[in-house]
């Protein structure tokens, strides 16, 4: 087990910037998720950890030890790539083996531990078989079975669920999760997909440009969101514009320019300067909600609907304002062209410095 | 083996008519000609009878030649495959945008016919070559050595005409490797030369085949090297139907030779296909 540290870890390709100054502790046994868009550096900062990338500045440390010019094959870590690697010319029982023998584990031993290994995987019996004559999703936990049958000090997953269709990736979430679970193995996955992020990790690191967000626990990130980006990439927000009015210790007043004015609870306004005169709201869009009664509160028209089966998704105009909303909604979704009433709570709002 | 479409024979049939036409029936001709009696020098009569074939049987001077000309065959093919590995492994794994241009050079010398090509080792090796003008303007001989007209040189001719092939065949299979296998071996402990023994190198061995395959074949086939690069000892089978040809001109002899050695390059070939499949070789062939 491992606690894996970057300080002030740059990587530049050329004049790119894939990685800007990352400082992120992975904490032994924790889940840990790299989220963020494509090409903000997330596989950079992982194949810099396992070694296949040198870092063009800052430390890398396991368990304090700075493993820099320590050699790929010397880091004990299990790495699963996105397109799961397996050695075709090898069978299931070799693939899963190959780290074990570099580990001067016994032939009787490595049969034992290959055994185990695709028991935890859920696929028994199948050592004798090649790659190619398995389908993806079995591939996938192949991969992660050779990953942790070295018992890696930390398990690295680059978009592991991502070559998977819908259904699997759901499936095999919840899977992977439980086997990390089981194994307490530290372990750094990367994904773009919010919701995997959201229900897999104990902390979320979001990332952009190379850039660290923000670094939190799923309900951290998803609720008190440090940044517009942070606010935008998970889940759809809806950010207005405002004017700070009155501030004291227990809340902020602030004015929108359709939305009337709000009193913010000061809990919700970390994120704002202290001598910030302009704010910018940010509120969920689950959080926007409809009345069908226009004059139970702020009149806005719906110019258009997403309907997702038990969700619907509705996109409204109040004044000059384009806002969100998400809802359950048990029938029909409401017309386009409907007359509505906007309720926002302002305990679901947060303030950000523009 | 997979049935056969009806269809798929439709659509093959201009192709076979082709191959029938050009290939098999000349090839006909050959077998039947190697039956026919030769009388004199360019006169033949037609027969059948299995002087030629008993003459191939019985002469050790043929023999040799076959032995001659596979253990040539197999030395160069194994040359090429050691020489051709490195480049192609070069070319597959370099990072740059410009593979394209070492392709490009790779392909270049067919630009240029091959029988000058072999013959610009003279140039090197000749007593008025560049090797003995340096080693005489170093003074480390007073007079040309003698490096010319021996087995080694016809051994270089074959490498510098055929490596090209090897090339392009390892090069193929390598290209088709996943790029992220050998890291992979790495993060599980292999060493960068384990991870290259373990994983890249037996995946690259459809290539290796199918390259040792042509060039094989082709050095098994030629008779010009051996007779622009070799001395007189330096014949390869093929050399002795170029001389019942084209100096004996015993026709039926001729083509006895040859179609013997048809049947032992194509009997390579088959064993080739039975083992590997002709995938490989169309792949890197197209
Ligand atoms: N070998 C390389 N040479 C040059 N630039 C590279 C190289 N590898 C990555 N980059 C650049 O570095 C940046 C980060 O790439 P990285 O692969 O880490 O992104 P990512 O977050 O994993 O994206 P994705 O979700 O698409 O996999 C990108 O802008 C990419 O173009
Ligand atoms: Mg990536």
């Amino acid at each position: 087990m491992a606690q894996v540290e970057l300080r002030n870890l740059v990587k530049n390709y050329g004049v790119v910037n894939a990685v800007k100054h990352a400082n992120i502790v992975f904490q032994d046994g924790a889940f840990t998720t790299l989220l963020g868009p494509s090409g903000c550096g997330k596989t950079t900062i992982l194949r810099m950890i396992a070694g296949l990338e040198t870092p063009s500045a800052g430390d890398i440390c396991i368990n304090g030890q700075r493993i820099n010019d320590v050699p790929i094959h010397k880091r004990n870590l299990g790495l699963v790539f996105q397109n799961y690697a397996l050695f075709p010319h090898k069978t299931i029982g070799e693939n899963i083996a190959f780290g074990l023998k570099y580990r001067g584990v016994s032939k009787s031993d490595a049969v034992a531990k290959v055994k185990n290994a695709l028991d935890i995987v859920r696929l028994p019996g199948i050592e004798n078989r090649y790659p190619a004559q398995l389908s993806g999703g079995q591939q996938q936990r192949i991969a992660l079975a050779r990953a942790i049958v070295i018992e890696p000090d930390v398990l690295l997953l680059d978009e592991p669920l991502s070559a998977l269709d819908a259904n699997l990736r759901e499936e095999m979430r919840i899977e992977l999760k439980a086997i990390q679970h089981r194994i307490g193995v530290t372990s750094v996955f990367v994904t773009h997909d919010q919701s995997e992020a959201l229900a897999m990790s104990d902390k979320i690191i979001v990332m952009s440009a190379g850039n660290v967000e923000q670094i939190g626990t799923p309900d951290e990130v998803y609720n008190r969101p440090t940044s517009e980006f942070v606010a935008r990439f998970l889940g759809a927000s809806n950010v207005v514009g405002s004017r700070v009015e009155k501030r004291d210790e227990i809340s902020v007043h602030v004015t929108t320019q359709d939305l009337g004015s709000l009193l913010l609870p000061a809990a919700n306004c970390t994120g704002l300067g202290a001598q910030a005169t302009q704010a910018k709201i940010i509120v969920r869009s689950e959080k926007v909600i409809l009345n069908p009664d226009p004059a139970k509160g702020v009149p806005a028209v719906i110019k258009a609907v997403d309907y997702q089966g038990q969700l619907a998704r509705y996109f409204i105009t109040v004044g000059s304002t384009d806002l969100q909303a998400m809802a359950l909604i048990a029938q029909a979704p409401l017309q386009v062209g409907t007359q509505v009433g906007v309720c926002i709570d302002p305990a679901d709002c947060i303030a950000l410095s523009q | 083996m997979t049935q056969t479409d009806p269809r798929a024979l439709k659509l093959l049939s201009p192709s076979l008519a082709f191959i029938l036409a050009m290939v098999v029936i000349p090839m006909a001709f050959i077998l039947v000609y190697s039956f026919y009696e030769n009388i004199d020098l360019a006169v033949d009569r037609a027969a059948f009878q299995f002087g030629n074939w008993q003459e191939l049987a019985s002469d050790g001077y043929y023999h040799a030649a076959i032995w001659k000309t596979l253990r040539l065959s197999l030395i160069v093919t194994a040359l090429a495959a050691v020489l051709g590995y490195i480049p192609a492994y070069v070319i597959a794994m370099t990072q740059t945008r410009h593979k394209w241009l070492l392709l490009l050079l790779l392909i270049m010398p067919f630009w240029i016919s091959f029988i000058i090509r072999t013959l610009s080792w003279i140039h090197i090796f000749g007593s008025q070559g560049a090797v003995n003008s340096l080693l005489m303007a170093l003074g480390l001989t007073d007079a040309p050595v003698a490096m010319m007209y021996n087995e080694f040189t016809v051994i270089v001719g074959f490498i510098h005409v055929f490596l090209p092939y090897m090339i392009l065949n390892v090069y193929v299979s390598l290209d088709g490797i996943d790029r992220n296998l050998e890291p992979a071996a790495r993060t599980l402990g292999a060493t960068p030369w384990q991870a290259f023994v373990q994983v890249t190198l037996p995946l690259s061995l459809p290539g290796l085949a199918a390259g040792g395959l042509l060039v094989f074949v082709l050095t098994g086939g030629s008779y010009v090297t051996p007779l622009i690069l070799g001395g007189p000892r330096d014949f390869l089978f093929a050399n002795l139907i170029y001389d019942a040809i084209v100096t004996e001109l015993n026709w039926p002899m001729g083509a006895t030779l040859s179609f013997t050695l048809l049947a032992l390059l194509g009997s390579v070939v088959i064993i080739y296909s039975r083992l590997m499949g002709l995938k490989q070789l169309s792949r890197a062939l197209s």
